[in-house]
């Protein structure tokens, strides 16, 4: 394993710069699969996400076909329907726990988490590894549960339907608890990690946002995903020894399975965007060539979000039996949470503000994530009004709220967060020109499909409907047309990201002047991090980094500057260069 | 179970013991990296538990009646008696990680005479005695889980299954007297011992005679409380009679398969853990026995130790919670 290399020169600064880096220190297969490297970790599970998420969208691009026709396209007989109610709860599923919970904290917080913290590895590798293999278990499951009776029930498992349907929701849902586990891992990792293996001069107040957020999100993890542990072990149970306890025909309550469902699928859309939200604080102030405007409250709201998100969970159950008071306070809270991501919404326009905007792909997403996620947060109160959601309840409304935020949010901030690392990740350039095309596509398409579903939802047009009147037929032709605009932006970005691990120019250590300690790496990143405890600087101070036309990248300019040392010394705070 | 990486030792770099990971600067960031992971994972652990506690909450609120009546079907004195040998376990296995933290140091057992004087017993090196007393912990483990087993296969014995198949013959009190009790006007009818797979659950009536219960939800027809049937032992009750073994009313209340259903997931959540922890002191154990800890390095015993005392922490809850009601 030891490979000792010279330290050479490096205009970026003097980090360590071996000859090797993390993709080429070790061979084989082996060497990969039981790394406990995070980085390559962290690559291997974006290689599954992006998998899993190529498997769901094309249930999503089944799910939009079926609906070109009132009476269905694909699915057009009465005994056929079910199977297009198969396909809605897979895509759910699928995106839902295979894609959106792990593809920003596990696949690229594992890769970048420890390289902007200055640590060498997360505080526990081996873990880190386990709840890989744990990921790909519970994948394995759940695509077993395709084969063997794909389930039918939404991906909210809802008694007492899921406990009688003949589908393999057994399966299903005992992937989901594998794949829960891996997720309390990873937080509980992360948490430890960010806590005890920030090197010196690396105080809280100096850590990159994508690190605050990841921090709030595995908060989350680890305390909610437990309950959903339990939940799903019950419906197990439920099926298999027909226990009862959701059962109203033993005494007990099918709503207490919503209650312990949603206790963690409500916070889980947190531990979805939060990261995200932690992507778009790297990539605004880069891209803007600015300091991110209020650090502290960017920072503290996203422990604002993961704290209020805990209490809302009752939003989703407002007409199925709760009392009058217990909805009322739910609506009140719901409508709390809207602060601390109001606070950042406005603190990135802020960061923008006067900035200089370099509209590189991953700022094109940021700002796609902008438009979008306002919309989804601005729509999230009409749900959260409880007479307004009597009316919107299980309609499309739902949906194209739930697209906005997670699509529109998460996902963009996903595919921000990817093309921002991917030269990192990488060591090599993706088609600038492909990628704003790609990203147009995406962003068009996405509106094209989701916005007419306001509508459609607010007429009335209820959810996982396998058929619906013709009335709506010009909303959902518009909606699939949507899709398949989306459909051909992703492949258009597969293609050229793929291109580019083959043919792509090789990526200069800092493409984009982040201030950022991973950027201080080279690209790919050294199979150690750091030789040496780095130099802590303020993340979000780009005024000595200048580009070099020779290496194609930015490099620090230290008569720009204090001196660029690798001495522990602590600096003084934090912003105290503007 | 992930403090020691395979680790690539670097020439020149600071002297990095063994059982040092190579991403740690110190041994004390080590450890307080794995005590802070361990108190995590604890906390997900009370999490997981903490959804069957709150669904014992909600249906103990909703039929009392209920958990007043089926827990005189669970013998008070095996889990008393389990309670005391985990209590004693969690005592040995605190003990053992005093005892790894002391490594090859001797323990001196011995006798005050008086007077500052003392008798010595024998004298064990602490790092032997770690071993003993994880040892006694496996053996206190092994016998709650035999007393769990014992109660368990009376409980199937009796068809006090959870859920739909519960199916009792005989009431609390009276389990293995029935034959005795030949006058007794209340003693229920045996109802078919096993029930087709897939045949409607049976309940009774006040007489004891089995019917086919409604197909509807029962959730329609209201809390317990305004069942007539309650509303019956609610007046015994002010009556002063012994509602449970009172042989004036004895009515079984409905929904006492709920108990079981609680009490099956808790104590065999519980049950799995008893056996993980068990396993993981056993690999301790075995660690231990080759002298891999000592004063510098002896964060596997302790955090084992923790994880089993809140393994014995969950039974404290479970035991007045399902055994000792009313």
């Amino acid at each position: 394993m030891t490979t000792i290399t010279p330290d050479l020169a490096q205009p970026g600064g003097p980090f360590d710069t071996p000859a090797d880096n993390y993709l080429t220190h070790t061979h084989g297969f082996w060497s990969w699969a039981l790394t406990l490297d995070h980085k390559r970790i962290g690559v291997m599970y974006l290689t599954a996400t992006l998998f899993f998420f190529f498997v769901a969208g094309v249930f999503a691009m089944i799910i939009r076909t079926q609906l070109l026709e009132p009476n269905g396209v694909i699915f057009t007989t009465e005994e056929s329907y079910v199977h297009y109610n198969q396909m809605f709860t897979l895509h759910g599923a699928i995106m839902i726990f295979l894609v959106l919970i792990p593809a920003v904290p596990a696949a690229l917080g594992n890769f970048v988490l420890p390289i902007m913290l200055g640590a060498k590895d997360v505080a526990f590798p081996r873990l880190n590894l386990f709840s890989f293999y744990l990921y790909v278990t519970g994948a394995i499951l759940a695509i077993l549960s395709i084969i063997l009776g794909a389930v039918d029930t939404g991906w909210t498992f809802y008694t007492p339907y899921s406990a009688q349907t003949d589908t393999a929701v057994c399966w299903m849902v005992g992937g989901i608890f594998v794949l829960g586990f891996s997720s309390i891992l990873t937080g509980m990792n992360f948490i430890v990690t960010i806590h005890k293996l920030r090197p010196p001069g690396m105080t809280w107040f100096r850590m990159p946002l994508f690190l605050w957020s990841t921090y709030a999100t595995s908060i989350i993890q680890v305390l909610a995903t437990p309950v959903l542990g339990i939940t799903l072990l019950l419906l197990i149970m439920e099926r298999v020894l027909r226990i009862g306890i959701f059962n109203s025909e033993y005494g007990g309550d099918p709503v207490l399975f919503q209650h312990f469902f949603w206790f963690y699928s409500h916070p889980a859309v947190y531990i979805m965007i939060l990261p995200a939200m932690g992507v778009m604080s790297e990539v605004v102030p880069t891209f803007s060539r600015k300091h991110i405007f209020g650090y502290r409250f960017v920072a503290l709201s996203s422990l604002g979000i993961a704290i209020i998100g805990f209490l809302v969970w009752g939003h989703h159950m407002f007409p199925n039996g709760q009392s009058t008071m217990l909805a009322t306070i739910f609506s009140f809270l719901t409508m709390l949470v809207a602060i601390p991501s109001a606070i950042k919404v406005w603190n990135w326009l802020a960061t923008m503000y006067k900035g200089s905007l370099w509209l590189q792909t991953p700022m094109c997403y940021a700002l796609s994530f902008l438009f979008n996620f306002t919309i989804g947060g601005l729509t999230g109160i009409f749900l959260g009004a409880l007479s307004v959601d009597v009316h919107l309840h299980d309609t499309y409304f739902v949906i194209a709220h739930f697209h906005y935020v997670m699509f529109g949010g998460t996902l963009l901030g996903f595919m921000a967060g990817l093309h921002y690392w991917w030269p990192k990740i990488t060591g090599r350039m993706y088609n600038e020109t492909l990628g704003k095309i790609a990203c147009g596509l995406v962003f068009i398409g996405f509106n094209t499909t989701f916005l007419p579903q306001f509508v459609m939802g607010s007429h009335g047009m209820p959810r996982r409907y396998a058929t619906y009147l013709p009335y709506f037929q010009p909303y959902h032709v518009m909606s699939t047309i949507g899709a398949y605009i989306q459909f051909v932006g992703f492949a258009l970005t597969a293609a050229y990201l793929i291109h580019s691990l083959f043919k792509g120019e090789k990526a200069p250590a800092n493409p984009w002047g982040s201030a950022t300690l991973e950027w201080a790496c080279t690209s790919p990143p050294p199979h150690d991090n750091f030789k040496h405890p780095p130099h802590v600087g303020d993340p979000y101070d780009h005024s000595n980094l200048v580009w070099d036309d020779s290496v194609q990248g930015y490099v620090r300019d230290n008569r720009l500057a204090e001196p660029y040392t690798t001495t522990t010394a602590i600096p003084h705070q934090a912003g105290g260069h503007h | 179970m992930t403090t020691i990486a395979e680790g690539h030792e670097e020439p020149g770099h600071h002297e990095h013991p063994k059982f040092l990971a190579h991403h740690f600067d110190t041994p004390q960031q080590q450890f307080d990296s794995g005590k802070l992971g361990i108190w995590l994972f604890l906390t997900t652990e009370v999490l997981l538990f903490s959804g069957l506690f709150c669904a014992y909450s909600v249906y103990r609120s909703n039929h009392p009646e209920v958990f007043e009546y089926a827990h005189l079907y669970l013998n008070k004195i095996y889990g008393g008696l389990n309670t005391l040998v985990l209590i004693f376990s969690s005592f040995t296995m605190a003990w053992a990680v005093r005892c790894s933290q002391l490594g090859t140091a001797p323990a001196v057992f011995k006798i005050p005479l008086g007077k500052g004087r003392h008798k010595v017993l024998f004298s064990v090196s602490n790092q032997k005695l770690c071993v003993v007393l994880m040892g006694i912990t496996i053996v206190c483990g092994a016998i709650f889980m035999g007393i769990k087993g014992i109660e368990y296969n009376a409980k199937f014995k009796e068809a006090l299954y959870p859920g739909y198949y519960y199916n009792p013959t005989e009431r609390p009190g009276e389990v293995g007297k029935v034959e005795n009790t030949n006058e007794s006007p209340i003693a229920v009818k045996p109802i078919t011992a096993s029930a087709p797979a897939d045949a409607p659950p049976l309940a009774h009536d006040a007489n004891g005679i089995a019917f086919e219960e409604s197909r509807v939800p029962r959730a329609a027809i209201g809390p317990q409380g305004l069942n007539p049937q309650w509303e019956s032992t609610e007046a015994a009750r002010d009556a002063g009679e012994d509602i449970v073994t009172g042989h004036e009313v004895g009515n079984e209340p409905k929904n006492v398969q709920i108990f079981f259903s609680c009490y099956f997931l808790m104590t065999g959540l519980h049950g799995i853990h008893v056996l993980v922890g068990m396993s993981l002191i056993f690999w301790i154990l075995l660690r231990a026995r080759k002298g891999e800890f000592g004063p510098e390095y002896y964060s596997p015993v302790d955090f084992v130790g923790l994880y089993w005392h809140v393994v014995d922490l969950v039974w404290i809850f479970l035991f007045p919670l399902l055994y000792l009601i009313s």
